[in-house]
């Protein structure tokens, strides 16, 4: 966990009055709706389809429970009593006044939570692997380096007015978890022959209706030269990023349109304008950060403890823990994935009573820390494998222990025209059709890993260029209708997914998804070669003809 | 609309020309960079306070060889949410060191006076009267920043190495 000191808290405070001002002259008419947007957008405030739309950021993905408490008392006191976590590394409310929202603001500061940055153009909340100093294959926490960048991004006074969005994301491992390839700024966290720690960096990723996979810009930045180096990406972006026309405005399009050697060429000669310079870090404000981050006092414990044992017994209890529980840096310790994914459910809601006794949980079995992942589902980073009967049994009553972390009901989506103004087309009945259709876990077992990612229009917040399996609505003649796309991924092989063909109407994509899968279990093979990986191997053209063959 | 400079609004010294018309003999003149650079040489010899105002899409390091000559740059904001004046700002501070005054003229609003003072400018041509009051009070509602700029301010982290590396008691 990252500990607020006073700095922090005094610029999270002066924020939260600054918004007050803002909103009081929106409401006293001093400020337009043109003017105000930019401000609100920059405190994560939308104006959506029925309401304003507040979003919070969790940077890296890490809560305290106190933290979390407050999100729940957020979601029961302005808003409808519950929140739905994005795939962002962001928790929103739906249903927010704008009076009532500078309240929520000050509420939420009062545990070092705020909402900067998390919309506008400017540099988004910074996002990691949520895995981060827990991981067993990690080369360092990836948390302390995302933290230095939120610090360094937040407010900043060039680029809080840039042609378009902008986002980090950072991974420490082999496997990527934070899909850093899909980000305008994806940092891999290594260390060179000299045992030095910096980065590959990698830029120009992103979804949306142009989608592209990040490209390497240079293999190796030293860390203390991080900041001056992005700060020479961001300098290039802004300055020649596109401002005439907004699909044309991420770094993607120029990194695109320049050629990734130029565009380099271009961040070299501006990283020698700033290197060396005031941004150079030192060990001694990297360790200052790093000593903020507080890790639990674990105790040497058996990696297969009498409780663990006992209930292995338990069918139940044993399919939750095969998908759920992963490997900790600590033998005697386990990362509990918890699943916000149940059958008939909208991906990534949580209820205030659920978010309360989750954060309970933390305390009791977790040391008080939770962690929110891109995938749209919690986990608790260090629980006792010992614990794991007992907090099964508990996350089981809180109906989070559903059994499908990473299986075919573990959906990525985003709100889609239920609740976004962008929208084109519903993407939570979709899910919750999804998770219906393959509720019967020994059926999602036997197909093992396979990622659906649902988006209701072409911004792609469902990030479905990415999914194994990915469904795009769009619209054609006032009807909803779906692109399917398969062979995607967001990890370290990441790669856009393939169309298989023309897009069908909304009753039919989820028997559409069931013959996909279908085609999949006869043309593996073995039952270890994921569906990514079949699609990989074989393309598209068979699963095309099986879908097709009968519409 | 009102000119704000040292936390006070000011009259304006300077009078904007434009590019069809004639320099007036003596007195502090803003010219296009266009005029500027058609004839640099000659009208930074002029014995009177020059001013240039540099368009938002233009590389800033052509200013460099007339730095010293300049008295001002206005730098220009078409909206607010354009932000390219906030990077040519701080690479003619910081890294050309221009010394003069640096105006941001268009959309300028309250909410981004303490982003404009951070990057290096030190006079803004604000659109709106209530704006340009509330000057002081906008620019004081920070005390704390996590970026080092050119105004002077620590960082966070600089602030905070200090505490690492102070000796104890």
């Amino acid at each position: 966990m990252y500990a607020y000191d006073e700095i922090d808290q005094t610029l999270v405070d002066e924020r939260v009055a600054e918004f007050r001002d803002q909103v009081q002259r929106r409401l006293s008419g001093e400020l337009t709706e043109d003017e105000f947007k930019p401000l609100r957008l920059m405190n994560g405030v939308y104006l959506q389809l029925h309401a304003y739309m507040f979003r919070v950021a969790i940077p890296y993905g890490t809560l305290s429970s106190a933290q979390l408490r407050k999100l729940a008392h957020v979601a029961r006191k302005y808003d409808r009593g519950y929140g739905h976590f994005t795939t962002r590394q962001n928790i929103q409310f739906n249903w927010i006044a704008l009076k009532d929202l500078p309240d929520a603001l000050a509420d939420l500061a009062e545990v070092g939570i705020h909402a900067m940055q998390t919309s506008g153009n400017c540099t988004r909340n910074v996002t990691a692997d949520q895995w981060g100093g827990v991981a067993p294959d990690e080369v360092e926490d990836p948390r302390v380096w995302a933290e230095i960048l939120r610090q360094h991004t937040a407010l900043h006074p060039e680029f809080s007015f840039l042609p378009r969005k902008f986002k980090f994301a950072i991974t420490a491992s082999d496997h990527d978890r934070a899909a850093i390839k899909v980000h305008d700024i994806g940092l891999r966290l290594i260390r060179n022959e000299q045992g030095e720690t910096g980065f590959e960096v990698l830029v120009g990723g992103g979804l949306g209706r142009s989608p592209f996979i990040g490209k390497s810009i240079k293999p190796f930045v030293r860390g203390r030269d991080i900041l001056s180096y992005v700060e020479a990406i961001l300098r290039v972006y802004n300055q020649y990023g596109r401002r005439d026309n907004i699909y044309k405005a991420r770094i993607k399009i120029l990194v695109h349109e320049l050629g990734i050697e130029k565009f380099a060429a271009e961040v070299e000669q501006a990283w020698q304008e700033v290197a060396e310079g005031p941004l150079t870090l030192d060990d001694e404000m990297i360790e200052d950060i790093r000593s903020r981050f507080v890790y639990p006092a674990y105790e040497k414990l058996p990696a297969m403890p009498d409780e663990l044992r006992a209930a292995a017994g338990d069918a139940r209890f044993e399919a939750w823990r095969r998908n759920s529980v992963a490997p900790h840096r600590e033998p005697g310790y386990a990362i509990v994935t918890l699943s916000l994914k149940p059958v008939g459910g909208p991906p990534g809601d949580a209820t205030a009573d659920q978010i309360d006794a989750i954060a309970d949980l933390a305390d009791k079995y977790s040391f008080g820390e939770i962690r929110v992942g891109h995938e749209q589902n919690l986990a608790l980073p260090h629980v006792a494998r010992r614990d794991l009967p007992a907090l099964w049994a508990a996350l089981d009553a809180l109906g989070v222990a559903t059994p499908n972390v990473n299986l075919v009901s573990d959906i990525i989506a985003c709100p889609g025209l239920d609740y976004c103004s962008l929208a084109n087309a519903r993407s939570i009945p979709i899910a919750q059709e999804l998770t219906r259709r393959f509720a019967n876990h020994e059926t999602a077992n036997l197909i093992g890993r396979l990622h659906v990612n649902i988006s209701g229009c072409i911004n792609a917040c469902g990030h479905h260029h990415v999914g194994h399996i990915g469904i795009l609505g769009v619209e054609k003649n006032d009807q909803e209708f779906y692109q399917i796309t398969i062979g995607g991924r967001a990890d370290e092989d990441a790669r856009v997914g393939d169309l298989i063909g023309p897009a069908v109407p909304y009753a039919e994509v989820a028997d559409v998804v069931e013959d996909i899968v279908e085609a999949y279990l006869a043309l593996r093979e073995k039952p270890e070669e994921l569906f990514v990986d079949t699609v990989k191997r074989i393309g598209v053209e068979p699963f095309k003809e099986r879908v097709y063959a009968t519409r | 609309m009102p000119l704000v400079k040292n936390g006070a609004i000011v009259a304006d010294d300077f009078v904007s020309v434009a590019d069809d018309a004639e320099l007036p003999a003596g007195g502090a003149v803003l010219i296009s960079a266009a005029r500027f650079l058609a004839d640099a040489e000659a009208l930074s010899a002029r014995n009177a306070p020059l001013g240039v105002i540099w368009p938002n899409n233009r590389d800033v390091a052509e200013l460099k060889p007339w730095l010293d000559r300049l008295s001002l740059i206005a730098l220009v904001f078409p909206t607010f949410k354009d932000g390219r004046a906030h990077s040519q700002a701080r690479r003619l501070r910081e890294v050309y060191g221009f010394r003069g005054e640096l105006r941001a003229t268009g959309q300028i609003l309250r909410d981004q006076f303490t982003f404009l003072l951070r990057n290096g400018f030190d006079s803004f041509a604000v659109t709106k009267e209530s704006d340009a009051q509330a000057f002081g009070e906008a620019t004081h509602r920070y005390t704390e920043f996590y970026q080092p700029t050119g105004d002077g301010h620590l960082s966070a982290l600089q602030r905070r190495r200090k505490r690492h590396t102070a000796p104890a008691g």
